[in-house]
């Protein structure tokens, strides 16, 4: 319990500092207490780009909360801030290769697991394998491809590119959910008419949809946190959040309440996630291997 | 667990019965058409992802190529690169520090981890509870929790400078972890435990409950101490998935790259330089691309070796 307690306090600094206002968030001592300030979150959503103050006086009527926050405590503003780009470009991506792994995930694992596949172990081990290769390794070859093809600095290259990491995973996981599935569900489903694909569609898929929902999350999940590929093939267009959140920078060095209140904002997902997740975690780390 | 020596239901019997030439006849698509279009496209994303650039990345191991200019001649060096690699003395200084690294952090996080494993096995009040807010740390980004780390560990203002001067009276400005030579390395070593500790738990608690009770009692009759339980019983059986964390720590501390690349950069110096972030120098800053090609191809035969070791280990642990 005394580690849970230590190993919070990072997270807590995190979440306090994204409310302290720039000046408390460097003092000395730190500061535990404060004047709240939202100054953090509003330097993140700002409109406006600092300027001198002949021109903001000409400045048409501030736009949103932030901008007019802004404005009246005459804050130094230093944006436009990217970062509600970032941040959708992190939500299209991690959800557009986790819907492609998840989908190409079941249908292989399905077929891993039900027919006789020449070679199956091999291949097995061939896809888990793809997932152990240093990211830094594969963006080398991946930055020259993408130079090649016009995918450098896309979300679709992005998205494809975390499918093929994610792929093994949900691969690996789906398999020990569909085992679990019994056959003669579908043998009954058979013999009552059905396809293969309709059994498959109507009897499998539905059985499995808590083990489906568990792999989702876990692809969602590294998608989201994902770096190395992150920082090496996007630089604009298709940056995600992750790089991004450590060159935010504000007056005189790094803003610290705008990281924080970023961070905060990126982690809240993630958190939600786990204890969504709990019971299937064991699982998920360790490829199906450990199921308690 | 389904219980599969349930009697069979009337569908189950019906499906048993059905000789196979009537279901094949109305499956339409047959089973072998079936497993390769849904195999297919898994392999395929895979080859072009992984495998092609793989065979890429040899082919230009052997050349003296370079990604920011396509436009020279491509000379074949044969094994040179691969040479250089492997006597380069910042390759071995890098190689030193990953090693360092990798002792470090398996060491402590498996020592704790099974700690927190073996007391959270006791079930006390709200453990449920608990247990989650242990694994939370793990489930982040480590390169946005890393930057926020260089936060922390500000000489002047960070919170963990603070805390020892308030704890042991070393004043707080006196030292910088991550900005000196001596304290860096641990600066990453700690950041690390701190989000992966809870993984070696998990995993051990996992090893932990699959002994079975009877175990203990048969040792409880034969009057064997707490203690030789402990160290015939309870280390033994929960080995194997130890190793599993062991393992699966190593590979993935070996390709540690996100990190260790916010938290230092690998500075001071190279004091931090761990593999990946050489590799990164090499291929994305002096853009010596066939140099660093051979250099990946070498951590790759190298955590493929591991990977090769892990998998088998997974299969021990799985037909327990």
């Amino acid at each position: 319990m005394l580690y849970a307690v230590l190993a919070m306090v990072p997270l807590v600094w995190i979440f306090l500092t994204a409310f302290k206002s720039p000046p408390d968030s460097i003092a000395y001592p730190p500061k535990i207490v404060f004047t709240p300030s939202l100054a953090g979150y509003c330097n993140l959503f700002n409109s406006i780009s600092r300027q001198t103050e002949d021109y903001i006086a000409s400045l048409p009527p501030a736009g949103n909360v932030c901008d007019r926050l802004a404005r009246a405590r005459n804050m130094v503003v230093v944006g436009p801030s990217n970062f509600v780009p970032r941040f959708f470009n992190s939500l299209i991506i991690a959800f557009g290769s986790t819907a492609l792994s998840v989908l190409l995930g079941v249908t292989a694992a399905y077929a891993f697991s039900r027919f006789r596949v020449p070679a199956k172990d091999d291949l097995l081990f061939f896809i888990l394998s793809t997932r152990m290769m240093p990211p830094i390794a594969v963006a080398i070859p991946i930055y020259l491809m993408y130079r090649e093809v016009g995918l450098s600095d896309t979300r679709l290259g992005m998205i494809v590119l975390y499918t093929a990491v994610n792929v093994s995973l949900a691969v690996w996981l789906l398999k020990g959910f569909i085992d679990e599935i019994p056959r003669e569900y579908e043998e009954a489903a058979l013999v009552d008419g059905y396809t293969r694909l309709q059994a498959f569609r109507k009897v499998v898929l539905p059985q499995a949809a808590t083990g489906i929902v568990a792999t989702a999350i876990f692809c969602l999940i590294f998608a989201w946190n994902e770096y190395a590929f992150a920082v090496l093939l996007t630089s604009g267009q298709a940056q995600t959040a992750p790089p991004f959140i450590p060159i935010i920078i504000g007056e005189g060095g790094q803003d610290w309440p705008a990281v924080a209140a970023a961070t905060t904002l990126f982690l809240v997902p993630i958190l939600v996630f786990t204890v969504v997740l709990r019971k299937n975690l064991l699982r998920g780390i360790t490829f199906g291997a450990v199921r308690k | 667990m389904r219980d599969n020596s349930a009697p069979l239901s009337f569908v189950d019997r019906a499906a048993k019965a059905a000789p196979e030439a009537v279901a094949r006849r109305v499956r339409g698509l047959s089973d072998r058409a079936i497993a390769w279009l849904f195999i297919s496209p898994t392999v395929l994303l895979l080859l072009a992802i992984n495998i092609f650039p793989l065979a890429w990345t040899i082919r230009l191991s052997f050349t003296n190529y370079r990604a920011n200019r396509p436009n020279a001649r491509l000379l074949a060096v044969g094994i040179a690169n691969y040479v250089s690699v492997l006597t380069d003395p910042d390759v071995w200084a890098a190689m030193q520090v990953t090693a360092h690294f990798l002792f470090w952090t398996i060491l402590i996080q498996t020592l704790i981890g099974f700690g927190l494993a073996w007391l959270v096995d006791r079930r006390f009040r709200g453990h449920g509870f608990w247990t989650t807010v242990i694994l939370i740390p793990m489930m982040l980004s480590p390169a946005v929790v890393g930057n926020f780390w260089t936060f922390l560990y500000q000489p002047q203002i960070g919170l963990w400078n603070y805390s020892l001067e308030f704890l042991t009276g070393v004043p707080a400005s006196s030292f910088s972890m991550i900005g000196s030579v001596k304290l860096a390395p641990w600066a990453i070593i700690i950041v690390d435990t701190w989000m992966w500790t809870p993984y070696a738990m998990l995993i051990c608690l996992a090893g932990l409950r699959s002994i079975p009770d009877y175990i203990y009692e048969a040792a409880e009759v034969d009057r064997a101490s707490k203690w030789r339980q402990f160290w015939t019983i309870t280390v033994p059986m929960a080995l194997p998935f130890i190793m599993l964390a062991v393992l699966f720590r190593g590979i993935e501390n070996f390709k540690m790259f996100d990190m260790v690349n916010l938290l230092t950069n690998g500075g001071p110096g190279s004091t931090t330089e761990v593999a990946s972030i050489t590799l990164k120098r090499e291929a994305f800053e002096k853009w010596r691309t066939g140099y660093s090609s051979a250099f990946a191809i070498i951590l790759f035969v190298t955590v493929f070796g591991l990977a090769n070791i892990y998998v088998r280990a997974l299969n021990r642990v799985k037909s327990r």
